[in-house]
């Protein structure tokens, strides 16, 4: 470090001194000290926080926690290792997934139609700022509630079978993709919408002018995002509302068979689904960018 | 700005008696060079060559500036010096150690010793100004001093005192986001200087500054380059600017040299070789 | 010259028009694909389409009438609260434990911090088989050796968030240290300090931004986990609701409103700090 200092001068001058910050206790302080940086800090800590304080007051209900383990262990070996199906058909099984892939199908297309009017309605650059909001706040109670608590409400209200799963599966897609859309749309070129506006078009013309061209490419991506998830969630909404489909089979074999087997074999089914699902969505999204 | 630091002596004596010869300027006998490409050549996943058979050396103090088209291999060539590409064949002798067979330990030690300037200045841009001169140190640290970010206070003086010389102080507690182009690549500057280099690498240092910023940034260095007797090498893409600040332009055209010599030896038709042009092409052609 | 110029004119037309042709094409190809899926879909799943639209105003009238919460439903708000507690306070800590994993999980995958190119393809393989098996496989196997525990909830949670949290480290950290990482290892800084020195500060408001995110996601999925597991305030609903208790469903279903809003708003507000 001496070579760098100027030989014969003091390390450092007096104004140097007045432009460091220094802690109590004399020492230069090198950190920003910004806001960002403390909100971090102090988020990182009270989620630490939040999960030490979890893990340790958690109702473990006295759990043999080794047992526990080896036996998942020894499960997992078999659910992947050996799998078989007992109770259900191959050919059943693919009716089943068909099931599910229209479930979430059905969901998506009403979802996304939906979606459409809704963020029309309430993305900040055309709509009514008013309107807007008002869409805004309900689109977020709407999303907050579980989708299967949706669907759950709905097979009371509409009755069991596919029109409550759906029903169920589009409140949650609609409020997503409207949120999505919304913010597609908003990232349209403010200049486009003005220049169609001083034309003198209408508001139907710069949605079809303008908006459209400008934002169906991420729309379509977030539609097939939406898909997947939506995928999923019938899934779990056969698995727990008995909604039917593959997810219903999955938990028929693990909750009521208890063939770990049959559900290795119906997971296998249903992940190669996914990835199928994905790696297309995943094209198609490439093919419209 | 002259009051700027003085000449660095190397740690060799070899390298020391070279700096006097430097300083007598009466007779100038062959320096020792510092930097030694030889017969260099890269190709990127077995399929894109970048350089073919690069040979040339660099003396202590040089200010050297390597000029040509995009993907001419400009960049390869600097990233040779610290292997963040490894060459695929040839030797670069790098102040006496053959670069290419270092070891990890080795590397390490080459890479202390030269800083490097990038085009994007490549901050750390969520922290102070301070923070990333002082990053300058790491390859100076053990590990884990460097790893929890403790610096003494020494270290930390002499980081203000970069600062000031590059007019840094008030920007010193800001955050590197909050700065503009020219601040954030002096900070670059700064950083590179903290290592105590024996080298400094500079890969389009003002590409994306304005001209005056640039001219700052140019002037810096070409002081740095003079009071501290430090060895700089310039990827430039401006040749007007290569031509008016180095002592030595290396023209390239893919991956091969095609021009090593004085600016002033450099001619139009040959700039036009370099760049594969013709007359009025080039932006330096009007006026 | 003139022959050049008159290809020129005659082509603009021809090109526009070829234009909206193929964007009316690709409107129409698009919206019959969407109405064929529709009606197979509607097939597959018996769909009743008028009898779907029909239910909905059915459904909202019933809605008004019985999921309301009254008074003896109130009375029940301390056990839901507990409950809720319980199922955010899970959430919260199963995001946090999967961050820790997917942090380390990306460095050594990562584009620009992976140390074997062999490791970092193996996570990426790891990641997504854990993205892809849904957290309800996870829960059904779970519930074999861990019973109706909490752990069970935590564990099918961990995996999913695990998978996902990593797939997101990974982008996060190529989009916003590369440049970083090449000065530092430039200057001669090992390994870990370019991790801790240039890696985490420069990625760190991202992945705090997405750790929200997930604990937001995780709330929801964990409620469905509950009814599955019996654990949480998923049971919580699924007791009631299976009571026809309607009134303390409704109950139930506010609450859970309420904190993921919350959760939502505080989110919001930290990202807008930290970015």
């Amino acid at each position: 470090m001496s070579e760098f200092v100027i030989p014969g001068q003091s390390p450092v001058s007096l104004d140097l001194h007045k432009c460091m910050r220094k802690t109590r206790g004399g020492k230069i302080k090198i950190a920003a000290g910004s806001k960002s940086g403390l909100a971090i800090k102090l988020t990182i800590f009270i989620l630490l926080g939040l999960t030490v304080y979890g893990l340790l007051t958690f109702d473990y209900k006295n759990i043999d926690l080794a047992k526990a383990i080896n036996g998942t262990w020894s499960n997992l070996k078999v659910l992947f290792g050996q799998p078989r199906l007992t109770y259900s058909s191959f050919a059943a099984a693919m009716r089943a997934l068909l099931v599910t892939f229209s479930l979430g199908a059905l969901s998506t297309i009403f979802g996304a139609l939906i979606a459409l009017f809704g963020a029309l309605l309430c993305a900040k650059n055309i709509a009514n700022p008013i309107a807007a909001n008002v869409i805004k706040g309900f689109v977020a109670f709407i999303r907050a509630v579980p989708t299967i608590l949706w669907v759950l409400i709905f097979t009371v209200a509409a009755g069991l079978g596919s029109v409550a799963a759906v029903i169920g599966l589009t409140f949650h897609s609609a409020g997503y993709l409207i949120k999505a859309y919304a913010e597609s749309i908003e990232e349209t070129d403010g200049g486009a919408i003005e220049a169609l506006k001083a034309s003198g078009a209408s508001f139907w013309q710069i949605v079809s002018q303008a908006i459209l061209p400008a934002s169906i490419s991420y729309m379509i991506a977030w539609t097939f995002l939406r898909f997947e998830i939506n995928f999923t969630n019938a899934l779990a909404v056969g698995a727990a509302a008995g909604a039917g489909g593959i997810g219903f089979d999955l938990w028929m074999a693990g909750s009521f068979y208890f063939d770990i087997r049959e559900l290795g074999y119906i997971t296998y089914i249903v992940v190669a689904a996914v990835i199928l699902l994905e790696t297309i969505a995943t094209k198609i999204k490439a093919r419209v960018r | 700005m002259d009051m700027f630091l003085p000449p660095i002596r190397g740690t060799t004596p070899t390298v020391n008696k070279m700096a006097d010869k430097m300083v007598n300027k009466t007779r100038r006998p062959a320096p020792m060079p510092i930097l030694e490409f030889q017969n260099v050549s890269k190709i990127y996943n077995n399929t894109t060559t970048a350089l073919t058979d690069v040979s040339f050396s660099v003396d202590e103090g040089e200010f050297v500036s390597i000029i040509g088209p995009s993907g001419s291999g400009k960049s390869t060539i600097l990233r040779c010096v610290n292997r963040l590409v490894d060459a695929t064949r040839g030797e670069i002798i790098f102040d006496g150690h053959d670069i290419n067979r270092a070891n990890k330990k080795e590397l390490r030690q080459v890479r202390k010793k030269t800083g490097m300037i990038f085009q994007h200045y490549n901050l750390v841009d969520r922290l102070s100004v301070i923070e990333n001169v002082l990053h300058g140190r790491l390859g100076h640290k053990h590990t884990l001093t460097g790893v929890v970010g403790y610096y003494t206070e020494k270290e930390k003086e002499n980081a203000f005192q970069i600062l000031a010389k590059l007019g840094l102080t008030e920007q010193a507690y800001k955050r590197c986001d909050e700065l503009s182009g020219g601040q954030k690549q002096r900070v670059g500057i700064a950083r590179s200087l903290m290592q105590e280099p024996r080298l400094i690498l500079c890969d389009e240092p003002i590409a994306s500054l304005d001209p005056s910023a640039s001219k700052v940034i140019m002037d810096h260095l070409s002081v740095i380059n003079k009071n501290m007797n430090l060895t700089c090498i310039f990827n430039l893409h401006q040749v007007d600017v290569a031509l008016r600040y180095s002592k030595r332009i290396i023209g390239i055209t893919l991956g091969k040299i095609v021009y090593d010599g004085p600016p002033d030896q450099l001619g139009k038709e040959k700039i036009h070789e370099i760049y594969q042009s013709s007359e009025g092409e080039l932006i330096t052609d009007v006026g | 010259m003139l022959g050049k110029n008159q290809t020129f004119v005659n082509q603009t037309p021809l090109n526009q028009t070829s234009v909206f042709v193929k964007r009316k094409r690709t409107f129409t190809l698009v919206f019959l694909g969407t109405l064929a899926l529709f009606l197979i879909a509607a097939a597959a799943t018996n769909y009743d389409v008028i009898g779907g639209f029909e239910s909905i105003p059915k459904a909202i009238g019933w809605l008004a009438k019985n999921f309301v919460p009254n008074a003896k439903a109130w009375s029940r708000l301390p056990d839901i609260l507990t409950k809720l507690a319980e199922t955010a306070l899970v959430s919260v800590a199963v995001t946090v434990c999967a961050a820790l994993g997917a942090f380390f999980f990306s460095l050594l995958s990562a584009r620009t911090t992976k140390v074997n190119r062999w490791i970092g393809r193996g996570v990426r393989i790891i990641a997504a088989f854990l993205r892809n098996v849904p957290d309800i496989v996870w829960a059904i196997l779970l519930m074999f050796s861990f019973g109706q525990n909490i752990l069970t909830g935590f564990f099918a949670l961990f995996f999913a968030t695990l998978g996902m949290l990593t797939r997101t480290f990974i982008e996060t950290i190529d989009e916003v240290s590369v440049a970083c990482v090449e000065a530092l290892q430039a200057t001669g800084a090992t390994y870990l300090q370019t991790v801790f020195q240039g890696v985490i500060p420069s990625s760190l408001p991202e992945i705090v931004s997405w750790v929200l995110y997930m604990i937001e996601t995780n709330i929801r999925s964990s409620t469905l986990i509950g009814v599955l597991t019996a654990t949480g305030v998923g049971a919580m609903f699924d007791l009631y609701y299976k009571r026809m208790d309607y009134s303390a469903a409704s109950l139930v279903v506010i609450s859970i409103v309420v904190l993921v809003i919350a959760i939502e708003i505080i989110s919001n507000q930290i990202r807008k700090v930290i970015m």
